[in-house]
């Protein structure tokens, strides 16, 4: 029934349906998972490295996380080369307000550009959208820490916690009854960002959002949930941070170290008595 | 030959402007008024031929009034501003320059104080605490290098900017009867006084 308006983007299904949009989307649920978490004192974002050959150079920059200006980041979940195209549009319009304003650019309207970018292809020209799907990571003066999520059809949403790519769904309902659990924990804990950082959604304070630590800890143990080996390891996974440190935006993507530090925090967490089993494991 | 000129205190700015529009032998007016208010905190005092001055003014308060429709009713910085409003003239610079001669003064919540920006007409940028365009620079800056200090309040900002009308009034070859004063604060931009009301017509 969908055949006959599938192949074309910029056509909608008697149902109201873009297709290839939503064929677009489906591929992103290949990649590697993604996970943003916001907390007090900064952003995490903690991915999946899919290593598809044991043959592949160890490389030099991340396939998964970018900078896109000195306070914006994001992770990637989709195809790499669509994502790279995204990624140079994103770098050059930040630049482009910042060399008009010699101020950043506020992060919303980064992402926005980016989304409206991305809508282009799903109404005219005949190409196919991009088969990426970003979480974006920023921080400017007026709202502080943010945490967006875009996808193929352009569409774009503020949260403080969400997960894209792989087991996703997974992913999303365990961030929804860890995420800030010392307030009631039944209640949304998506929003739709309309800029107020500070709105209360139904009791869950800001004051229950996590610290860098505790969201690093557990964004491990998402990842843990969504990814298919049964043992995590500091090389498939990379956490990335963003925090202030003297007014100034840091990136952070950290070392093998300090990753598996949080992976056997989250381990000891989890099975105390199996603890001491696995700080004698390397 | 026109005179504008402006003062920074603790809170906000004073932006002063004479308001006369002359040209050759002729004073088409003598209540103009050229200190455009560009957002809900921030003015521009604009010196150089009514036609650049009321384009550029008007070209800068719209562009900036779009800013805000389009983001959610974001308050763009007065530091933003004025850099916005330098680009403007250095793209037009080698195309069609606007012969203007510019004090931008705007007050942010964010950090509570005012700030003073000075560009001329080759869009060269710089924030002063306080600062002339014109041959006013030539009577007033000497005064307002000696009076001016750290933390003034408002009213010791007017009665700097009252001295330096008077030295114009006195000492100016042009005569300039009447001159505009704005202040913004975190109250916004209001008119302090005028020697002429510019609605008159």
């Amino acid at each position: 029934m969908a055949r006959r308006y599938d192949s074309s983007t910029t056509t909608f299904s008697p149902e109201g349906r873009l297709h290839q949009v939503e064929y677009a989307i489906e591929a992103i649920n290949n990649a590697g998972t993604c996970i943003g978490i916001l907390a007090k004192d900064g952003i995490v974002m903690a991915s999946e490295k899919l290593v598809s050959s044991g043959l592949l150079a160890p490389s030099k920059s991340s396939e998964k996380t970018y900078k896109i200006s000195q306070h914006v980041a994001c992770n990637v979940a989709g195809l790499t080369a669509d994502a790279n195209i995204l990624i140079d549009q994103a770098r050059l319009r930040a630049g482009r307000y910042e060399y008009q304003y010699c101020e950043p650019i506020p992060v919303e309207q980064l992402v926005e550009l980016v989304c409206n970018y991305k809508q282009a292809y799903t109404q005219y020209g005949g190409l196919r959208p991009f088969g990426v799907a970003f979480l974006f990571a920023g921080y400017d003066e007026h709202y502080g820490f943010q945490l967006y999520q875009s996808d193929p059809s352009g569409n774009y949403s503020g949260w403080k916690a969400t997960v894209i790519g792989s087991n996703n769904q997974a992913g999303k309902s365990l961030l929804k009854n860890e995420y800030g659990v010392t307030s009631s924990s039944s209640e949304e804990k998506e929003e739709e960002k309309e800029g107020e950082m500070k709105v209360e959604v139904d009791g869950v304070e800001e004051t229950s959002m996590p610290d860098i630590k505790g969201a690093l800890r557990l964004a491990v143990k998402v990842l843990n949930k969504t990814m298919d080996a049964t043992a995590s390891s500091s090389e498939k996974m990379e956490l990335y941070v963003m925090s202030l440190e003297n007014g100034q935006v840091v990136h952070k993507i950290l070392n093998k170290d300090e990753a598996q530090k949080v992976i056997d925090e989250v381990e000891a967490e989890a099975s105390p008595a199996a603890a001491g089993a696995a700080a004698g494991d390397s | 030959m026109d005179s504008v000129f402006g003062v920074q205190f603790e809170g906000g700015v004073i932006l002063a402007a004479d308001q006369s529009n002359a040209r050759s032998i002729l004073m088409y007016q003598s209540n103009l008024d050229k200190i455009t208010k560009l957002s809900s905190h921030s003015a521009l005092a604009v010196s150089g031929p009514n036609a650049d001055l009321v384009n550029f003014s008007e070209l800068m308060a719209k562009n900036l009034d779009l800013y805000e429709i389009s983001n959610n009713g974001l308050k763009l910085s007065t530091h933003g501003q004025a850099n916005f409003c330098r680009g403007e003239l250095a793209t037009a610079l080698r195309k069609g320059p606007y012969q203007v001669n510019c004090l931008l003064g705007g007050y942010d919540e964010s950090t509570g104080s005012g700030s003073l920006y000075w560009f001329d007409y080759l869009a060269a940028l710089a924030k002063v605490n306080y600062g002339c365009q014109g041959y006013a620079s030539n009577f007033c800056l000497s005064i307002m290098d000696r009076d001016w200090k750290e933390g003034l309040t408002q009213d010791e900002a007017v009665a700097i900017v009252d001295k330096c009308i008077r030295e114009l009034q006195v000492r100016f070859l042009i005569s300039q009867p009447n001159f505009i004063i704005k202040v913004i604060d975190k109250d916004g931009v209001r008119t302090l006084k005028y020697g002429a009301d510019p609605a008159d017509n």
